[in-house]
C-alpha cells in the first residue's frame, strides 16, 4: 500500500485497481485454511442463483427476453441491479481497504465513482432507452451506417468488456484463494462456469436477478457491519475518528486528502475517466433496455445513485473503524507485526495485515459478527464477483451476436431464433477465453486494465453517444473517426504510461537512489487528451463530410430526434 | 416514423416547450454535478490542506469528511430533483403532445 500510494494517482485512483494491485504487492500469497462456513454459505447463494436460473430459464423464449429481461424489470429493481454491478468485490474489499491504509483518499474515489450518475441521468437514461433496443451500439448507430458504427461500437465494447473480464477473473482467483482456501485455478473455473450456466440458460433475467440478489445480500451486510463497528464507538463517528487518529502510523493526515492526489493534470484526467467511462461501459447502458420506458429508465438511476451512495458511506465507516477495531486483534497481523508484549506495533497496521488491505473488511466481519458473519460477508464477496461478470460476458455476447452478427455479417436477415444461439455460443467461448485468460494472467500485473476499460468506455463509446444524440451534424465518417481516435488514443496512451510501460513492461529509472518502474509520458490516465481528441475528430471530420450520405443522416435527425424526446415508436413503448 | 408526423411534432408548440425547458433543466443540472465535483478535485488538487480543517476547535473530524458525505448526497438529491420534475411536468407535457396528436 505504501509502494501503491508513491504510485501517484493514475490508475491506482481507480479502485478496482487497488483489489488487484495489493496482493501483488504482497508478494507470494498464503492460502488460507478451508474455511468451511464461508463455503457452505457460498453453496446456498449458488443453489438459489441456480434455482432463479432455471425459473428464468423458462420465460426466455424470445430475443427480447434474452437481451433484456422481456423490458419487463421495475425501475427499483433495475436500480439495484445497475447497483450491483458498480458493487463489485473491488469496490467494497478496495474502497474499505483504501479507507484504512489512507483515511480520506477512499472518500475521494467513492465520490468520483459515484458523480457519473447525475451525469448518465440528465444526458442520456430517457434517450437510450427511447433509442435503443438491445445495446448502445443500437443507439450510437441509429441514424447511421450500421456496418461501420455497429463493427466499431461492438470492437470497443468488447475491449472494454474483455479488460474488465480478465481483471475480475484474476482478483476473482486471488480473492477466492484468500477467502475460501480454494486453489486459483479451481476458484476461476468455478467463476467461470457458474457464469456460463446462468448467462446460456437464463439470459438477462438470470442475470438480474442474481444481481439483485447479491446487491440486497452486500447492503444488508454492510450495513449490519457498519452499525456493529459504530456501536464499538458509541454511536460517535468524532469519537470513532479520534481513536482511528491515535491508532494509524499516519496520524492526524488521515484526515484530510493525502499523498494520493497531487497532480492536478492527473486528478482532472483521472475525474474525467471516472465520470464519463461510467457512462460508456456497455454492461451499465444495457440496463437501460430491461426497462419498459424512459419513467422506469429515470426511476432506475434514482435509486442506484442513492444505493451506491450509501455503500460508499458505508465502507468509508467500515475502513475507518477498522484501524482501531483491527488493531484490538493481533490475531489478524504477520507475528512480525506484533510488539514483544503481543500487541500490534503501530507502524506495522497497513503492512502487517495478513492478506494485505483487500481483507479489511473481510476482517472486521470476524471481529464484529464472529466466524458465522465472516462466512457470509466471504460468501457475499465471491457472489459479487460472479454476478458482475455474468453481467460483462453477457453484455459482451450481445455485442457479437446482435451487432457483429445479426446487423454486420447477417446484414439484418438473421432470424431472432438464430440471434439468441449466436448469443449462447458467445456467451460460452466468451466463458472459455475469460477462464483461460484468468489462468494466463495469474502472475501479470493487471493493474491497468480496470483503467483502461473506463477510459476506452469514456474516450470511444461516450463521445459517440452523446454527439449521435445531441448533434445534427454528425456523420458516419465523423462517428467512425471520433470514436476510432478515442479508442486507438486511450488504448496507446496507456501502453505509455507507468502502469503499461514501467509495471508490466519492466522500464525502471534511478529517482533518489532508489529503482522505480516508470512510463513514457506523465500521464497515468489517458481521458484528459483522447476524451477531447474524440470529440474533436467527431467535429472536423463530420463537418468536412459533404457526401450524400452525410445529407440523408443529417436530415434523419429529426425524426430520432422526435422519438428521443417524446418515446413515440421506442421500442416497447406503450403504442398509441 | 413518417417524415410527415415528424413535421406534425416539430411545429407542435407543446414539442418545443419540451424540448427547450428540457434541455434547460438537464443542462443546469449538470452544470450543477460539474461545478460541484471540479470544485472538489481542484481544491484537492491545488489546496488539499483546506479540506483537513477540523470542524471545531479540538475536533478530530475535519471539514472534509462532512464535504465528501454532501457531495454523495448531493449527487442523489439532484437526480431526485430531476426525477421529480421529469415524472411531472416532462410527462405531462409529453402525454398532452400525444394527445394533441392523435
Amino acid at each position: 500500500m505504501i509502494r501503491l500510494s508513491r504510485m501517484g494517482i493514475g490508475l491506482a485512483l481507480l479502485t478496482p485497481v487497488v483489489l488487484m494491485a495489493a496482493p501483488a504487492i504482497s508478494g507470494a500469497m498464503e492460502r488460507q485454511a478451508t474455511n468451511w462456513t464461508a463455503i457452505w454459505m457460498f453453496l446456498v447463494f449458488v443453489a438459489a442463483t441456480l434455482g432463479i436460473t432455471y425459473w428464468a430459464a423458462r420465460r426466455t423464449h424470445s430475443a427480447k427476453d434474452f437481451y433484456t429481461a422481456g423490458g419487463g424489470i421495475t425501475g427499483l429493481q433495475n436500480g439495484l441491479a445497475i447497483s450491483g454491478d458498480f458493487m463489485s468485490a473491488a469496490s467494497f474489499l478496495g474502497i474499505s481497504g483504501l479507507v484504512f491504509a489512507s483515511g480520506y483518499d477512499g472518500l475521494i474515489y467513492s465520490i468520483g465513482f459515484l458523480v457519473g450518475w447525475p451525469v448518465i441521468m440528465f444526458l442520456i437514461a430517457e434517450q437510450i432507452r427511447n433509442l435503443g433496443k438491445y445495446t448502445f451500439a443500437d443507439v450510437s448507430s441509429y441514424r447511421f451506417g450500421q456496418t461501420q458504427i455497429r463493427t466499431m461500437a461492438a470492437v470497443s465494447s468488447l475491449v472494454v468488456v474483455a479488460f474488465y473480464l480478465i481483471a475480475q477473473m484474476v482478483g476473482a482467483g486471488k480473492l477466492i484463494q484468500l477467502l475460501f482456501g480454494l486453489e486459483y485455478w479451481m476458484a476461476v473455473v468455478a467463476v467461470g462456469v457458474l457464469m456460463m450456466v446462468y448467462v446460456i440458460f437464463g439470459g438477462m433475467t438470470a442475470t438480474t436477478w442474481v444481481q439483485i440478489t447479491k446487491a440486497v445480500l452486500l447492503l444488508s451486510g454492510a450495513t449490519f457491519m457498519a452499525v456493529a463497528a459504530l456501536a464499538a464507538f458509541d454511536f460517535s463517528p468524532e469519537e470513532m475518528f479520534r481513536q482511528a487518529v491515535e491508532t494509524h502510523p499516519n496520524g492526524l493526515s488521515i484526515m484530510a486528502p493525502g499523498s494520493l492526489v497531487t497532480d492536478p493534470i492527473n486528478a482532472i484526467s483521472l475525474g474525467l475517466a471516472l465520470m464519463f467511462g461510467t457512462a460508456g461501459l456497455p454492461h451499465i447502458l444495457m440496463r437501460f433496455f430491461t426497462v419498459p420506458d424512459a419513467k422506469e429508465a429515470r426511476k432506475s438511476v434514482f435509486y442506484a445513485t442513492g444505493f451506491i451512495g450509501y455503500f460508499y458511506v458505508l465502507t468509508f465507516i467500515i475502513g475507518f473503524s477498522a484501524i482501531v477495531l483491527l488493531a484490538q486483534n493481533p490475531d489478524f497481523f504477520n507475528p512480525a507485526a506484533l510488539a514483544a508484549d503481543g500487541s500490534v506495533i503501530k507502524d506495522q497496521l497497513v503492512s502487517g495485515l495478513n492478506g494485505g488491505t483487500n481483507m479489511v473488511a473481510i476482517r472486521l466481519a470476524e471481529a464484529v459478527g464472529g466466524n458465522l458473519f465472516l462466512g457470509f460477508i466471504s460468501a457475499v464477496a465471491f457472489a459479487t464477483i460472479l454476478a458482475v461478470v455474468a453481467g460483462l460476458t453477457l453484455a459482451g455476447a450481445s455485442a457479437i451476436s446482435h451487432d457483429l452478427y445479426a446487423s454486420v455479417i447477417a446484414r439484418g436477415r438473421s432470424n431472432e431464433g438464430t440471434e439468441i444461439r449466436i448469443s449462447r455460443i458467445a456467451t460460452f467461448c466468451l466463458g472459455l477465453v475469460a477462464i483461460a485468460l484468468g489462468i494466463a494472467f495469474e502472475s501479470q500485473n493487471v493493474a491497468f486494465m480496470v483503467g483502461l476499460a473506463f477510459a476506452v468506455a469514456a474516450s470511444a463509446n461516450f463521445p459517440v453517444l452523446v454527439a449521435s444524440i445531441f448533434w445534427q451534424k454528425m456523420t458516419t465518417r465523423g462517428a467512425l473517426a471520433g470514436g476510432l481516435a478515442g479508442l486507438i488514443s486511450a488504448v496507446v496512451l496507456t501502453i505509455l504510461s507507468k502502469a503499461v510501460w514501467g509495471d508490466v513492461l519492466g522500464h525502471t529509472a534511478i529517482v533518489d537512489g532508489q529503482e522505480v518502474a516508470v512510463g513514457l509520458i506523465g500521464l497515468n490516465n489517458p481521458a484528459i487528451v483522447s476524451m477531447p481528441l474524440a470529440f474533436f475528430f467527431i467535429w472536423i471530420v463530420s463537418l468536412l463530410d459533404n457526401s450524400e450520405r452525410a445529407k440523408q443522416e443529417r436530415l434523419a435527425f429529426e425524426a430520432q430526434h422526435v422519438r428521443c424526446e417524446t418515446g413515440i415508436g421506442a421500442e416497447g413503448a406503450v403504442e398509441h | 416514423m413518417e417524415q410527415s408526423s415528424v413535421d406534425a411534432i416539430k411545429a407542435h408548440p407543446r414539442y418545443r416547450e419540451l424540448v427547450q425547458s428540457r434541455r434547460r433543466f438537464a443542462l443546469t443540472l449538470t452544470g450543477i454535478v460539474l461545478v460541484i465535483y471540479y470544485g472538489f478535485i481542484l481544491t484537492i488538487a491545488f489546496a488539499p490542506s483546506l479540506l483537513g480543517t477540523p470542524v471545531a476547535a479540538g475536533a478530530v473530524t475535519t471539514i472534509g469528511i462532512p464535504i465528501g458525505i454532501l457531495i454523495i448526497v448531493s449527487a442523489f438529491l439532484l437526480t431526485g430533483i430531476y426525477v421529480i420534475r421529469a415524472n411531472g411536468r416532462f410527462d405531462a407535457l409529453t402525454k398532452a403532445l400525444q394527445e394533441d396528436l392523435q
